[in-house]
């Protein structure tokens, strides 16, 4: 009987730590799939940085000379501050023009005006498409001689402001820009409109009482109080304009044709790492001495407007 | 808030002119499908004079579309089902385990979000090499998965962590395994969480182009994003088919959005706002 019971419990016991043990495999396809395909490839791109290169056969270990190259040698270093002014300016119109209509539209669907819900749906249905499909579906409407855009302006009779938009070194940049603003609008109203909505109403009605109105209300009572969802948008912004590659690339080709003029990081990663259009030959090397530096860059930038964000909600 | 009498109007010329920027183009896109080349050509803003379907089998006759279109609803299909399948575990396993490493393993999985995975394109070109799955929709299934992981471990976990224990606890106390109590217990309870990782994980696999721009040549294994780089590239004179083309590669996710527009809006933002 004594012996029965123990064998018995062994038994349980065994079964309740097989339990316990099994339970660790279930973060474990997670992490395999996320390991392999995420984290493994940003190391390796951070050893390949360090290796002379021929096509795709790793040669000797070269130190930091991929960096010095990106930086000093011609003609990387000049089409690297190129490509990087690009994206600033890509940064900075992303914020103006996008988000800051995105706050005023988000503004005037958070004062209930009729029809928001379909407001809503017209800003975020470009969001659907795929950037592929955004950027040659302008690149049609741009078009100098068939394109809707200079047909329209024709119309209204605007002739003047016709334009070959992609052609023109001094409009191609901004025609993306303004596209990606197009693509991404919707996605920062919601965001915008989704701050306001967790404003309490109570806390509006007390600033009326008070005697705010208008302008002030904005700026002293809602401006403040958007604060976290407006670090949202320029992270998530800062990221996606460091990282613009399809709209140029469908609308401009790798070379960010013309004359590299619409080129972005992401796409001169792109020819270093694969070589452009062409024919150039593959510079993994400094493809990826290149990556490391777009990486180091955009995490240390992330992680400060993080910073910044939590520092402004703890103040609040 | 106070109002002059020409606020409001203000605000519908403001809204109804953007909701216009943002319609047209699509609008036009659509309605342009529907015309031959030399009718866009000739007048390209006006009603197309006919809807005839032309243009459409001009489009199936120059590029493989089904295939495409096959293609695209398996990667993104599976890579859900997969993300689904691997981050409720995991997310799982965070959330209702305190065990030392859990926050650590946690973080891991975030830093996913600030990691611009296309700049580890190189290794990854190679490694896809090494396991033979270049050319091959596993090489996409693959990367879309690994992608979609850290938001939706990160949508999950919050989920969970709402969810009162003293439902699974009465089910162990019943004898029923982890997996069972995950199964049978937690995951019909968070069917919302589970929409939104469905829906934000399946735009962007459907959408995506990088990635089989890379590893994709064989023509018969491109998904639809990368088969419009053929037709463009090919036919690039043939505007009704051009249009025909954006037209179907949008529609399926357009329909979509439809038949589920607050899901989706709610499901997109989700990630960002949590």
């Amino acid at each position: 009987m004594q012996t029965e019971l123990n064998t018995e419990t062994i038994k349980q016991m065994k079964q309740r730590k097989w339990k316990r043990w099994n339970i660790h495999l279930f973060p474990i396809p997670a992490l395999v799939i996320y390991g392999l395909f995420i984290v493994y490839p940003l190391l390796a791109a951070l050893s390949y940085s360090f290796f002379d290169w021929k096509g795709i056969k790793r040669g000797a270990f070269i130190g930091f000379d991929n960096y010095k190259d990106l930086f000093t040698l011609e003609p990387f270093s000049s089409m690297f501050w190129n490509a990087f002014w690009h994206n600033v300016l890509y940064f900075i119109v992303q914020m103006v023009v996008q988000n800051g209509l995105a706050f005023l539209l988000a503004f005037i669907i958070y004062q209930k005006i009729r029809g928001a819900e379909f407001f809503k749906i017209a800003y975020f249905l470009p969001r659907l498409l795929s950037v592929i499909v955004v950027g040659f579906l302008w690149k049609l409407i741009f078009n100098p001689n068939f394109g809707a855009l200079n047909v329209l302006l024709g119309k209204f009779g605007l002739e003047s402001l016709q334009e070959a938009w992609l052609g023109n070194t001094k409009t191609a940049l901004m025609a993306i820009i303004l596209v990606n603003c197009w693509f991404g609008l919707g996605f920062s109203v919601l965001i915008f409109l989704a701050g306001f909505q967790s404003i309490p109403r109570e806390l509006i009605e007390a600033a009326k009482l008070d005697g705010a109105n208008g302008f002030k209300m904005l700026t002293k009572i809602l401006l403040p109080l958007m604060v976290p969802s407006i670090m949202i948008i320029t992270v998530l912004t800062f990221i996606q304009s460091f990282e613009a590659f399809e709209l140029v690339y469908a609308m401009q080709g790798s070379q960010g044709e013309p004359y590299r003029s619409t080129d972005t990081l992401a796409v001169y990663f792109y020819r270093l790492a694969f070589g452009g259009s062409s024919g150039d030959s593959t510079a993994i090397g400094l493809g990826s001495a290149l990556a490391v530096v777009l990486f180091i860059f955009i995490s240390t930038f992330t992680a400060i407007l993080l910073k910044m964000m939590k520092k402004k909600e703890i103040e609040m | 808030m106070k109002h002059t009498i020409w606020t409001r109007p203000i605000y519908y010329i403001i809204a109804f002119l953007f909701a216009s920027i943002s319609l047209y183009p699509i609008i036009l896109m659509i309605l342009s499908s529907f015309k031959p080349s030399a009718e866009i050509f000739m007048s390209p803003l006006a009603f197309p004079k006919s809807f005839s379907l032309d243009t459409y089998r001009n489009l199936l006759d120059q590029i493989p579309f089904m295939t495409y279109f096959y293609n695209s609803v398996f990667v993104s299909v599976v890579s859900v089902l997969l993300i689904l399948i691997t981050t409720s575990l995991a997310a799982f396993y965070i959330a209702r385990y305190t065990f030392w490493w859990n926050n650590i393993m946690f973080f891991f999985f975030l830093m996913g979000m600030m990691i611009p995975i296309k700049l580890g394109i190189v290794p990854l070109f190679l490694l896809m090499k090494d396991l033979g799955l270049t050319n091959s929709l596993w090489s996409l299934i693959m990367m879309y998965t690994a992608q979609g992981i850290p938001l939706s471990i990160l949508i999950l976990t919050g989920f969970f962590r709402t969810m009162p224990v003293e439902l699974e606890e009465a089910a162990r106390i019943d004898g029923a395994s982890d997996l069972r109590i995950l199964w049978n217990v937690v995951l019909p309870l968070m069917r919302p969480a589970l929409g939104t990782v469905m829906i934000i994980n399946f735009i962007s696999a459907w959408n995506d182009f990088f990635f089989p721009l890379i590893f994709i040549s064989d023509e018969m294994k491109k998904t639809i994003p990368v088969g419009m780089m053929k037709l463009f590239g090919e036919y690039s004179a043939d505007w009704g088919a051009l249009f025909a083309g954006l037209t179907l590669s949008s529609l399926p996710m357009i329909i979509l959005f439809f038949i589920a527009s607050k899901q989706f809006m709610e499901g997109l933002t989700a990630g960002a706002v949590k």
